[in-house]
């Protein structure tokens, strides 16, 4: 049993210690709005949130996490960064098919939480970890920065 | 994989030859009326396409599926368009598999591709909604004893004005549910139009900012288990033996199926089917294919490009035009490419003794029931398929054969099981976007192409996705943009040669035939201005003297790009002009590239013309992200083969442009009242070859096969 604290709930869940967290999210807990993508830290799309840091719940073992607070795309519209981004997101319409979005917006609510007013180098070195196939990545930018000023 | 092919299916396809769809289907919407009408008065429900209950909310089905491209906005704007419906109170459901209702009539296949949704959909769906409409109005005409031409609709409300009565739809329900329409209605003139050109918000995106949309690989039916798949490396080569001592000791491993080219670990979750995979000892018999290289593919490829093809379109005299000027010959080749939609493959399955249940996100609704039906060996009827959000098909969701696996799978588990495929089985066992070369020739006199002659050589896809549309060894979308060339060349042969390359499966890919053919025709313009000594807008624009429409984007791309202006040095500018889909866009790309060679698109300016604009939005986003993935696909797009194996398997060594990466994009829409034009692919073709003309202009290096390989611009 492995101990997690999710969105603000402490779940035990029964799983090795080497599992990593986008599949405990994913197919025990049911928290499917974390996406898989590419399973090597490569894409974003799994993008989730360890005590307000961006990580790669595919890379990320749960026997790694501790008491750790994990945040996922489920409830940072609780936070004010999150809900920013979320609106933002919205009001420019950046989404296209949306796979990848989950992990965007945990990306950039990240960086905005750190941030409050990023630069256009702050959000490539924020954001460049997240692959968009469909191209969305010039209103991700103008997001971010509707975001910071909202 | 084969479709059910009849003739009526030829007839659809056969119209998209030429790069015009013609439109000149039969409308069911109209006379199905009156049959599908509910007779309960609980919801009126006129037609395949609108259901209105007596709360007054309007459920649009929409038969198109949704993979980020804003259909479901598209669509059901068009349909509220003509039914006056109150946009708030439009709700969105997807059509379930049912070929009679919702084949795509362009295809007559239940398919989402080929940029040709609102292009299909645009006539069928304004009648939907006008029938409804009329009927609605002769309910409140009957009600209140007036004529109905003496009503007005708006916002989900019939008005007689005279009288100073109105009645919202929601009351009128069961009376219209009895009514049947005499006449066909009338549709609404453009400049009525209240929803249709608007930028409106999208249905679909809501949920995709919070978590609680649901795509294919989301789908939890109870008591699922999960599954992970091994398929042969090498293509066409079977499993041989496998020894799964290992992975049964694992913690959560529940099963190991054993098919007949692949094996698959079903497990609690699917990490732990991850780790029973790893732990297969899994013998392949390698088969035919385990030597095949990529350079054997090409070699192929150009020796049957020496071959004369089929004559796809002839204008003129061609040995007579060539004969005639100043000759160039050019060849222009693509590599493969891999799909790299950002959801992997996925299928989840229930078979039952008597059922069979599937949760997918598909392109092609209708044929997913139609192979899991085969593969469970079950009448159709008996298979449920569950319709999901899709995350990227971009034409790798018009292929089936998750479907199929997963139901191989499914029908040795007791109970439901979802199977997810590793990024690397998904790149290594894509249906790829085929290798093509293009073989031209031209001849230009008093700065015109006087003879133009254009073979095509590549796998066919239409020949296995669509036989019937395959006719006389034509590939009709091997040849698109190419026999519908917009330029007023007075003589001219455009001929298939069709090869299939050994052992690798093609298919659709965002751009289909246009990809190659534009990549070709206008490298290949640019070529001819340059050696005819002529500016290439100018080269271009002069010799369209047919198509004012595409003209008058050349113009406007040129002129917001600073077309003509002093540019630092190896910076230059690179023009295409197109009008696959059913649009008219011309896009010029500047680039600068650096001394060792590598290339900076600094910008992309855009100008469309693309008929009546439904979304303005939907269409910006679309061009925007289909201009990146044919950047992505120009810079690093290529798949290659060794041993059999495709050495590609993930986004380090399959790379796709990232946000730092990407140049400013400038879209300009051009007003119509043309009939609308596809959109979601034009991006994708337009971005390579504006790029390549714009590094000859930068470099003076002629690129004719993409990727672009940055080891020739190194500055000497």
């Amino acid at each position: 049993m492995i101990n997690l604290h999710i969105n603000g709930e402490s779940l035990s869940v029964p799983v090795s210690d080497d599992t990593p967290l986008l599949w405990v999210l994913r197919d025990v807990l049911g928290l499917t709005g974390t996406k898989f993508g590419c399973g090597i830290a490569q894409c974003g799309a799994c993008t989730v949130h360890l005590d307000g840091k961006p990580i790669r719940s595919c890379v990320t073992p749960v026997g790694s996490i501790g008491n750790g607070a994990i945040t996922t795309i489920e409830a940072i519209g609780t936070t004010t960064p999150g809900r920013k981004i979320q609106q933002a997101w919205l009001n420019l319409e950046v989404i296209q098919c949306g796979y990848c979005q989950s992990g965007q917006i945990m990306s950039a609510t990240a960086l905005l939480a750190g941030k409050p007013d990023p630069t256009d180098a702050d959000i490539d070195a924020a954001m460049a970890g997240n692959i968009c196939r469909c191209g969305t990545y010039h209103r991700i930018r103008a997001a971010i920065k509707k975001a910071a000023h909202s | 994989m084969t479709a059910n092919t009849t003739r009526r299916e030829f007839l659809r396809a056969g119209a998209l030859a030429g790069g015009t769809v013609l439109l000149g289907f039969h409308l069911p919407v109209a006379a199905r009326a009156a049959k599908t009408n509910s007779a309960t008065g609980d919801a009126f429900a006129p037609n395949a396409f609108i259901r209105i209950d007596k709360q007054g909310t309007v459920t649009l089905i929409i038969p198109q599926v949704e993979m980020g491209q804003g259909i479901y906005t598209g669509l059901s704007m068009i349909l509220a368009e003509e039914l006056d419906a109150g946009w708030d109170k439009v709700r969105v459901e997807h059509a379930p598999p049912n070929e009679k209702l919702y084949a795509n009539p362009i295809f007559f296949i239940q398919a989402t591709g080929g940029s040709t949704s609102v292009r299909a959909f645009w006539k069928p769906l304004r009648i939907a909604g006008a029938s409804a409409r009329a009927l609605l109005v002769a309910a409140a005409a009957q009600r209140w004893g007036v004529g109905a031409e003496a009503c007005r609709t708006a916002d989900g409300t019939v008005t007689h004005a005279p009288s100073g009565r109105s009645l919202p739809y929601a009351v009128l329900v069961e009376e219209a549910s009895r009514l049947t329409l005499p006449n066909p209605p009338s549709l609404k003139d453009h400049s009525n139009f209240t929803l249709i050109g608007k930028p409106l918000k999208r249905l679909d995106t809501p949920d995709k900012v919070n978590g609680k949309a649901i795509y294919g690989i989301d789908a939890m039916p109870a008591g699922v288990k999960f599954a992970a798949l091994s398929i042969c490396p090498v293509f066409g080569g079977k499993v041989g033996h496998v020894d799964d001592t290992a992975a049964r000791k694992l913690a959560g491993v529940r099963q190991i199926v054993v098919l007949d080219d692949y094996v698959a670990v079903v497990a609690d979750h699917t990490w732990a089917a991850k780790q029973g995979l790893a732990a297969l000892e899994i013998q392949w018999d390698e088969g035919p294919h385990a030597h095949l290289d990529t350079e054997q593919v090409w070699h192929e490829l150009r020796a049957a490009g020496e071959e004369s093809g089929v004559v796809a379109k002839t204008t003129g005299d061609v040995a007579k035009g060539l004969g005639t000027g100043v000759r160039l010959n050019a060849a222009y080749e693509l590599p493969f490419l891999a799909h790299a939609q950002m959801e992997p493959l996925n299928c989840t399955v229930h078979v039952k003794p008597d059922s069979c249940e599937v949760w997918v996100g598909s392109q092609i609704l209708a044929r997913a029931q139609s192979v899991a039906a085969t593969a469970s060996g079950l009448p159709v009827e008996k298979v449920t398929v569950h319709n999901h959000l899709i995350g990227g098909g971009f034409g790798r969701r018009l292929e089936v054969d998750m479907v199929e696996r997963a139901v191989r799978i499914a029908k040795q588990v007791d109970g439901p099981v979802k199977v997810t495929w590793s990024r690397e089985e998904d790149i290594q066992h894509d249906v790829y976007r085929p290798v093509y070369r293009n073989v031209m020739s031209a001849s230009v006199a008093d700065g015109k192409v006087v003879g133009w002659s254009h073979r095509i050589v590549g796998s066919s896809v239409i020949a296995r996705w669509l036989p019937p549309a395959f006719q006389k060894g034509i590939d009709i979308d091997a040849v698109d943009s190419a026999v519908d060339i917009p330029y007023d060349f007075p003589n001219l042969q455009v001929e298939y040669r069709r090869a299939e390359p050994p052992g690798v499966p093609t298919g659709f890919w965002r751009g289909v035939g246009p990809n190659s053919n534009v990549f070709a025709i206008e490298s290949f313009m640019d070529e001819l201005a340059h050696q005819a000594g002529k500016d290439p807008v100018a080269f271009r624009r002069e010799q369209l003297t047919n198509t004012p429409r595409l003209q008058a984007a050349i113009d406007l791309a040129a002129s917001k790009a600073g077309w003509g202006q002093p540019l630092p040095p190896r910076t230059g500018l690179g023009i295409c002009a197109q009008t696959s889909f059913g649009s008219y866009i011309a896009t010029v790309a500047e680039v600068a590239v650096t001394d060792l060679g590598v290339v900076r698109v600094k910008r992309i300016v855009t100008a469309v013309d693309s008929g009546i604009v439904v979304n303005p939005d939907s269409v910006i986003a679309q061009l925007q992200g289909g201009l990146i993935f044919g950047l992505t696909a120009a810079l690093f797009g290529e798949v290659t083969l060794k041993n059999g194996r495709v050495e590609q398997s993930n986004f380090h060594n399959y790379r796709v442009l990232r946000i730092n990466e990407i140049p400013p994009i400038e879209v300009h829409l051009i007003p119509s009242t043309e009939p609308p034009g596809g959109i979601g692919e034009t991006g994708t073709t337009a971005a390579p070859p504006a790029v390549g003309n714009a590094i000859y202009a930068a470099t003076g290096v002629r690129l004719r096969r993409l990727p672009i390989d940055p080891k020739l611009l190194v500055k000497s």
